[in-house]
């Protein structure tokens, strides 16, 4: 499919503007960055090829999102089917994927804790605590109530700290 | 446990709790003690992600982030116009070789009426795959997700 220029340059205007969000949300989930910068520039390129659906009333990362979650999804599996199978490749998840100042252990568990975590989990946590997004505007990428937003969010805290027992 | 004690400890965590809605998350706890260590348990897991931040990848990579999008979407341009041109190609020769077959008078009608068939049953097996991967594509609303 081919766009015109204005749609071209309006397309490059919403990476540009977006793509730090997206690629932090998705190493969030995934947590890797390699793997989050390959999904995050594949999942607009989705957005591309269906550019002529994408409806300018709505938040432009709500429908975005939708893709990438897929697309993660998509990954885990992919990559869970790989080591199931032993077949060999390019091993993600060996990095440290946070900041580490003086808390180097800390991050270390933390990273390990999330990444137990279930995509549901790992996914509010992120676009909450890491992404800083309101709850409105949570609530509105997951197609979720504010109130259920709240009640996900403290259980996915509760399981976070539980996988971090010890440490906290 | 209730919808409104999710909303309080939010409020708590974000500092942004009035002195009325602290009276109610205390008339709570003090309904329930259980929530008073869920609550603290919360505190503490929201004081250590508050210190994590992830890492920020370098100028250079923010830089080339749109240029690798730009890239990609041409090369996939580019690949569907050699497969639509090689298909062309390729068919046109397979029809033009069929003619040139069926046309020789040397060639015994059996042998021809032989692969005729083999080519119309390939034509077939063809449209049904086909028609079957369009109906499939169409009808499952999970297609992005592989299984």
């Amino acid at each position: 499919m081919t766009i015109d220029h204005t749609a071209k340059a309006e397309f490059e205007k919403l990476v540009k503007a977006n793509m730090k969000r997206a690629y932090y949300t998705a190493l969030g989930i995934l947590g890797s960055h390699d793997a989050a910068m390959e999904i995050s520039q594949e999942a607009f390129i989705r957005v591309y090829r269906n550019f002529d659906k994408y409806d300018r009333q709505k938040n432009f990362f709500t429908w975005y999102y939708k893709i990438l979650k897929n697309l993660c999804l998509n990954f885990i599996r992919d990559n869970k089917r790989r080591k199931e199978e032993n077949i060999t490749g390019k091993d993600y998840y060996n990095e440290n994927i946070f900041e580490s100042y003086e808390q180097k252990e800390l991050n270390q568990k933390l990273e390990e804790a999330l990444l137990r975590l279930d995509i549901e989990d790992r996914e509010i946590i992120t676009l909450k605590e890491f992404e800083n997004l309101s709850y409105n505007e949570i609530a509105e990428t997951l197609g979720i109530a504010k109130g259920t937003v709240m009640s996900r969010l403290f259980y996915a805290r509760k399981r976070l700290a539980e996988n971090m027992k010890g440490s906290l | 446990m209730e919808e409104k004690f999710f909303e309080l400890v939010e409020k708590h965590l974000n500092k942004e709790i009035s002195n009325e809605e602290r009276n109610e998350l205390d008339a709570l706890i003090e309904k329930n003690p259980e929530l008073k260590t869920e609550l603290e348990e919360q505190v503490r897991i929201k004081e250590v992600l508050k210190k994590m931040s992830f890492k920020n990848p370098s100028k250079e990579i923010w830089d080339s982030y749109w240029l690798g999008i730009y890239n990609k979407i041409e090369r996939g341009f580019a690949w569907i116009a050699v497969s639509v041109g090689a298909l062309i190609l390729i068919v046109y020769g397979a029809i033009e070789a069929v003619n040139v077959f069926m046309k020789d008078t040397q060639t015994p009608g059996i042998i021809k009426f032989g692969t005729a068939a083999v080519i119309i049953g390939i034509l077939v097996l063809l449209f049904s795959v086909l028609r079957e991967k369009i109906y499939t594509f169409k009808k499952d609303k999970y297609k992005e997700v592989q299984r």
